[in-house]
């Protein structure tokens, strides 16, 4: 029963049931979870905001260069300023500005790369999961096949070949992560396949489509979510990998592998430049694996022991 | 046990013809390699007279036999770069690379081991929390920003390592550490999740009552049956560390395969490119497969399935 899993793990049910001494010591392990999970999805919706609002939040043109100002110390060191509060980087352009336009790329990355490998992903692994037999090896198979090559190689290789840019890496990232979907979508379609509801539905005369889109996708969701989760956290890593080698999103857009990648060579005397981006990274990672953790210890009933 | 054995071999097989055919449609459908060969200011001449000398001009599938025929006989090929055959190049680094692979998964092993025991054993705890919290950070951590974290800190700081190269042991610790972090999340959590499961069963129960001293119960009794999950996740997590060793190899300039692939890359040396994604990928194969019998052969249960 999904809903009432939705309403025990919000905060105000645990701390009613919190007073049953029984329960106490399983539930605080799972208060302190949905805490978690309350931390990382306010800061992902902080870094939503702020990509979203980076127009009017940027204090300059991030591609504007200010000569006079190139390497700026950030405010928090001794030579910073409030005309530049995160610096600039060595062509002398606003680092806060950068900075919020990279969210903008990193969370397009995240999002895009999710929707379309979910989408080849979902449906490969629902098929297989509802018909089994023949449909079901031949996904396992193009699952393991895909599962052999390692996609970063996979995607340099590609995006060396085809070049580099936004787009490019979307697509290939996209065509790439779509087997960890696969292989949760064809396990769950499996459990739910052979429930009461999916049974009626096919002796009402539904068809497979309106089975599989109507019955079966809206109950796997909860698995749906929490991969596509996952997966997105892994994409913008990927990118910023690629984007590091100098093979993904290519200058001068600001993507947060970029500018560390741009500025390794100043690392002696200038290691906020990397330090500011890949902090922020970090920060935006952790904050989608905390809220795909969170949920996926809302969605699962043996999960919260 | 046997047919089992054959039939995991089969897929196997099947899998490595897969990966052969994709590694081979993706470097010939991403572009026309002989104008990459000829390079800049070549002449059409000059690019028709490599099409021909390369049989770039014959058929795909007459392609592809060809050059499958020639990998069976251990010839992958010469690269365009060093002007060396492909096979002997890539043999020659992947010495490097495995050692690095290896080195990281022990080191892994050496973090996940005693914390997923030890959030195990005071489970709900603050050490519990303090494990946990840090897998979490470390998974958000990019592992080319961790790596250029341990330059600063271990080299430009404190001057203990050396920043580049692969001539002392010296050389791999920072590699190690910046590869093998990222893997030792994933591992902690299964520990701690098998270890969770086997110390409530009856047998730790019974060892317990016998009066056995607990740490011989922890290690000797539960320890050795939360393991084997483990050895399942080894082999897709040295998938990923072999992906992985391309960024990390790249940043310590380690002379192994995954340096070789980014130089390969840049310089557009298909043959080489193409040689190191299939050794990869038959790699991980093989160590599935390893894998798959060796917890067949640990759990019979698996075998009949």
């Amino acid at each position: 029963m999904p809903g009432s899993t939705l309403e025990s793990a919000s905060p105000d049910a645990a701390a009613v049931l919190r007073v049953d001494a029984a329960v106490a010591p399983r539930l605080s392990g799972r208060v302190w979870r949905s805490r978690a999970f309350a931390v990382g999805a306010g800061l992902l919706l902080l870094i939503l905001l702020v990509a979203v609002l980076a127009p009017w939040l940027s204090p300059h043109d991030p591609y504007e260069q200010d000569l006079v100002n190139r390497t700026a110390q950030p405010i928090w060191m001794a030579k910073g300023t409030w005309l530049h509060p995160l610096g600039t980087d060595p062509l002398g352009r606003d680092y806060l500005s950068r900075m919020l336009y990279g969210a903008r790329i990193s969370l397009l990355i995240g999002i895009s790369v999710a929707l379309i490998s979910g989408l080849i992903g979902t449906t490969m692994g629902m098929l297989a999961g509802y018909f089994g037999g023949k449909t079901d090896m031949l996904v396992s198979f193009l699952v393991t096949t895909r599962l052999s090559m390692p996609v970063i190689l996979v995607a340099l290789a590609t995006v060396a070949l085809v070049g580099g840019s936004l787009w490019i890496v979307i697509l290939v990232l996209g065509l790439l992560k779509w087997d960890r979907f696969a292989v949760v979508m064809r396990s769950a379609t499996q459990q739910v396949r052979s429930l009461d509801y999916v049974a009626a539905a096919e002796s009402a005369g539904a068809s497979t489509t309106r089975i599989l889109l109507g019955e079966v996708l809206p109950n796997v969701m909860p698995h749906l979510i929490v991969v596509a989760t996952l997966e997105a956290a892994s994409a913008i890593l990927l990118e910023a990998s690629l984007s590091f080698l100098g093979l993904g999103v290519q200058p001068p857009l600001p993507s947060w592998g970029l500018m560390i990648s741009e500025a390794k060579a100043y690392m002696f005397f200038s290691f906020w430049l990397i330090a500011i981006p890949g902090t922020a990274l970090a920060l935006l990672i952790f904050a989608i694996n905390l809220c795909g953790d969170g949920l996926h210890e809302l969605f699962s009933p043996e999960g919260r022991s | 046990m046997i047919a089992y054995a054959l039939q995991r071999l089969g897929l196997a097989v099947l899998v490595g013809i897969a990966v052969s055919l994709i590694a081979f449609l993706l470097l010939r459908l991403s572009g026309d390699p002989a104008t990459a060969i000829a390079g800049e200011g070549a002449t059409q001449v000059d690019i028709e007279l490599i099409r021909q000398t390369y049989g770039f001009d014959r058929p795909l599938p007459v392609q592809y036999v060809a050059w499958l025929g020639n990998l069976l006989r251990g010839d992958l090929g010469d690269s365009i770069y060093f002007k060396t055959p492909a096979g002997p190049l890539i043999l020659s680094k992947l010495k490097t690379t495995l050692l690095l692979g290896f080195l990281a998964l022990v080191f892994a092993l050496a973090i996940s081991l005693p914390l997923g025991v030890l959030a195990a054993l005071y489970k709900n705890s603050w050490i519990d929390r303090l494990c946990l919290g840090t897998a979490v950070i470390g998974q958000a951590l990019p592992n080319f920003f961790f790596a250029l974290l341990l330059i600063m800190f271990f080299s430009i700081s404190m001057r203990l390592l050396p920043v580049s190269g692969s001539d002392t042991w010296l050389h791999f610790i920072m590699p190690t550490i910046a590869l093998g972090y990222y893997v030792a999340p994933a591992f902690m959590r299964l520990v701690r999740a098998g270890m969770i499961e086997v110390l409530e069963a009856d047998y730790i129960r019974t060892a317990r009552a016998k009066g056995l001293p607990r740490m011989q119960v922890v290690f000797k009794h539960a320890l050795r049956n939360a393991v084997v999950p483990v050895v399942a996740l080894t082999a897709v997590q040295l998938g990923y560390l072999l992906g992985g060793s391309v960024v990390i190899e790249t940043i310590f300039a380690l002379d192994g395969l995954g340096y070789l692939a980014y130089q390969s890359i840049t310089f557009k040396d298909f043959p080489v490119m193409q040689a190191i994604v299939l050794l990869l990928s038959v790699i991980y194969v093989l160590l599935t497969l390893a894998s798959d019998i060796a917890n067949a052969w640990l759990d019979p249960r698996i075998r009949v399935a």
